[in-house]
């Protein structure tokens, strides 16, 4: 062995070393940009589609509003694939949707039901993310289902845009990287609420509350009691109903006698439309208690449990994300594509879902991948309009959607089948905005 | 006091539908010897026959809805209405207690075909073989309902004359303070019919007293030359019939769906063996009982005593009874009795 380094052998072998090194780094020198395109769940690239999961209550108290929200999806892929009228798509801005497919790729879905059911809905969900290998998931109409949904995304590093989910917790405490919700939640519709309520009942209520025993009722009747006791109102009690009781005489008989003149109904979906109807057979809005007359409030309103409630919903005050009738252009075409698919105008679970889908799909055009982390930090601090609630913000911090909310009455002479909300105001996000870092709660990693 | 006569006959009509499924399973288990676990889905039947009446009265007529000017929309206008105005709508109104007329031959038709078909097959099998096929019957009958109806329960309404509430308090020298729905009151007092006439119906009749005779030694009876599995089968008919006028007459208090009746068949199992297995007087008792217990089990000073006791008071009395008395409160000595 010598030590001289010109020795040949030697620099035989650091040249054939050399080569092999830039052999071996030359793939990754070339294709960095797209390292991660063969490195993440369910990649598409090599797919002619893109396959996204619908996630939506079929069945169980909230299936009305699964139903609607199934029906937007659709709409919302016809539109991504350049057919049908284009529907938000044409107001949608700043949009790089180009009408075929996302990112050139043609949509396709698939279906579950969540049957209103949090282990339901997490393991229909699996299925689509490992079965039918979807990109994407999204819908929902229960916070319970949000947060067990939002969760295994995390764990599975699929996006999941969350459907109707209303509970704090959502994007506070249950907070995550690989969630999103453009709905609104129970701490704004208590900021909402509460000024009205107070200028249209007075500053010298009692209230009783009933409450779906689950995070969002849980959420909800902590906002309202928070937002209303500040006005000088008095909560009497906050009693809590299982979900899907059907008949709620047994709690509405208790808060007949209580002391209290004003009932809370924090309940949805069919849950509420039972527990409205009943409490109005029970004489509650015939009585007057303390001197004034007994109110009945809705906090969270959709026109679907109006048309459950019929005549007992009529004068009862509540928030709401959306109607289809505010008067602006993403909302007129949204209504009047819907309109002409189905035939009769969508419920605020359908916008917020077509409107997540769109979301969704815009941030994979802006991202240029379906890389996850990717299109995650497209979609955060997204500043958008044109999606039926005016300018709207998705915030990094907490994946909330910031934008104006909805205080709402159930008409009171409504002349057909579909104007049976009046919006009562259109409430600022100024005075619903909240510090993302409110109810505390960690987004978690970008890679899952 | 206003607050314990209102849990007293929120009780009531609850314990109304309790005793009208128990009062049709204790019949059934006291002639055929039979354990129907089919019984909470005959109950659901019937609040399809009351939906089914609805849907029928209501085929409606597409025209266009004039209050939305945005973008065409249609309404459906009933038939019954475009043809007699008013009175086409009131028919529509009473769809409910119209829905009886239906009920009855429907379930009676049900019933009869059930206990020749499949039930009379299995009175020698042991209790075990006759729940499992009584259950198995009610998961079809749910599922061909849900694949008829779908599986979102359906608003029935009460006839308007009867949607309010009664101002009991002001009957009884209360005030204004208590006011209960008229329609719960209906149910209650339909409920009590129903009860007292097959009470009636077993108590003064022949018929009704060779059935009892047959209730208690079968043998006998059929030695006098008494077809008595001809009785019993027309019994069962009767039993289903009572379910599906409950069902039928509750859509008004429940919107109902095709699993509404699992919900009623185990709480009505317990009122049966709190009664007494096979005591048609047990079952009405402790229906009533059971109902009006869970009625004031809700009550806020109740339960902030005892957090949750609403959720099983039914389920502890039942309990206590099995210890203390396992043939229940109006049963035979030495049924469920060791």
């Amino acid at each position: 062995m010598s030590d001289n380094i010109n020795d040949p052998s030697r620099r035989r072998a650091l040249k054939v070393g050399a080569a092999l090194g830039m052999g071996l780094a030359a793939p990754s020198l070339i294709y960095t940009r797209n390292a991660w395109a063969a490195n993440f769940r369910n990649d598409p690239a090599k797919a002619k589609t893109v396959m996204l999961g619908f996630n939506v209550p079929q069945t169980g108290p909230y299936a009305d509003e699964g139903l609607d929200e199934l029906r937007a999806f659709k709409l919302v892929v016809k539109h991504l694939n350049g057919e049908g009228d284009g529907g938000m798509m044409k107001t949608f801005k700043p949009s790089k949707l180009k009408g075929n497919g996302i990112l050139g790729k043609k949509v396709t879905y698939v279906t579950g039901d969540t049957q209103t059911k949090a282990d339901a809905a997490r393991a229909s969900a699996k299925r689509m993310i490992e079965k039918d290998g979807v990109i994407m998931f999204s819908g929902c109409s229960s916070s319970a289902v949000a947060v067990a949904s939002q969760s295994l995304a995390q764990e599975m590093g699929v996006i999941y845009m969350v459907g109707l989910s209303h509970s704090n917790d959502t994007t506070m405490k249950d907070r995550r990287r690989y969630g999103f919700r453009h709905f609104f939640n129970a701490y704004m519709s208590g900021q909402a609420l509460a000024p009205i309520l107070a200028a249209e009942f007075g500053k010298d209520r009692r209230a009783y509350h009933l409450t779906a025993d689950y995070t969002w009722g849980w959420t909800q009747e902590e906002s309202l009691k928070n937002a209303t006791e500040k006005l000088g109102w008095k909560t009497v009690a906050a009693v809590r109903t299982p979900l899907g009781a059907g008949d709620f005489s047994q709690y509405i008989t208790p808060a007949v006698n209580s002391g209290a003149d004003v009932l809370f109904l924090n309940h949805y979906g069919k849950d509420m439309v039972n527990s409205l109807t009943q409490a109005v057979q029970f004489g509650l809005r015939d009585k007057m208690v303390n001197g004034k007359r007994f109110e009945i409030v809705v906090p969270l309103y959709s026109e679907l449990m109006v048309q459950g409630a019929g005549a007992a919903a009529k004068g009862i005050l509540g928030t709401a994300n959306w109607h289809w009738n505010l008067p602006n252009e993403g909302t007129k075409a949204f209504t009047q594509s819907f309109v002409k698919e189905y035939g009769f105008p969508p419920s605020q679970a359908a916008q917020t879902c077509y409107a997540q889908a769109l979301l969704y799909a815009n941030a994979c055009e802006i991202a240029g991948t379906f890389h996850p982390p990717e299109v995650i930090k497209a979609l955060e601090g997204y500043s958008f309009d044109g999606l039926g609630n005016g300018p709207t913000e998705y915030r990094a911090g907490d994946h909330q959607c910031m934008k104006d909310c909805l205080v709402v009455r159930g008409a009171l002479h409504p002349t057909g089948k579909y104007d049976l909300l009046e919006v009562v105001k259109v409430v600022p996000r100024s005075q619903i905005e909240y510090p993302a870092s409110m109810g505390g709660g960690e987004l978690g990693p970008y890679g899952a | 006091m206003d607050a314990i006569l209102l849990q007293l006959l929120n009780g009531l009509d609850k314990g109304g539908a309790y005793a009208l499924i128990a009062l049709g399973l204790t019949l059934i288990f006291g002639t055929l010897g039979v354990v129907n676990f089919a019984h909470g889905a005959l109950f659901m039947l019937g609040a399809f026959c009351a939906v089914t009446t609805h849907k029928l009265l209501t085929i409606s007529k597409s025209v266009k809805d004039t209050s939305i000017t945005l973008f065409d929309v249609h309404k459906d206008v009933p038939y019954l209405q475009i043809w007699w105005g008013d009175t086409g709508a009131r028919i529509i109104d009473y769809a409910v207690p119209l829905s009886l007329l239906l009920a009855i031959p429907m379930m009676l038709l049900v019933g009869v075909a059930l206990e020749r078909g499949l039930i009379r097959h299995f009175y020698r099998r042991t209790h075990a073989d006759q729940i499992l096929v009584t259950f198995g019957l009610a998961i079809v009958l749910q599922e061909v309902v849900k694949a008829y109806f779908g599986a979102n329960p359906l608003p029935t309404p009460a006839p308007e004359i009867v949607s309010g509430s009664a101002n009991i308090g002001a009957w009884i020298g209360l005030g204004d303070a208590l006011s209960y729905p008229w329609w719960r009151l209906v149910y209650f007092l339909f409920s009590v019919a129903v009860i007292g006439m097959v009470l009636a119906f077993l108590r003064f009749t022949t018929f009704g007293m060779v059935v009892r005779a047959g209730m208690r030694d079968r043998e006998t009876v059929g030695l006098f030359g008494i077809d008595i599995e001809r009785r019993f089968t027309i019994v069962f008919g009767i039993a289903v019939v009572v379910a599906g006028l409950a069902g039928a007459m509750y859509t008004p208090v429940l919107p109902p769906d095709y699993h509404m009746g699992m919900e009623f068949l185990v709480l009505s199992f317990v009122v049966v063996v709190v009664g007494g297995m096979g005591s048609v007087g047990g079952a009405v008792l402790a229906g009533f009982l059971l109902g009006i217990l869970q009625s004031f089990a809700s009550m806020n000073e109740v339960k902030d005593l005892l957090p949750g006791i609403d959720q099983i008071i039914i389920y502890l009395v039942a309990i206590v009874i099995l210890l203390v008395r396992p043939r229940g409160l109006m049963g035979r000595t030495g049924v469920m009795e060791t």
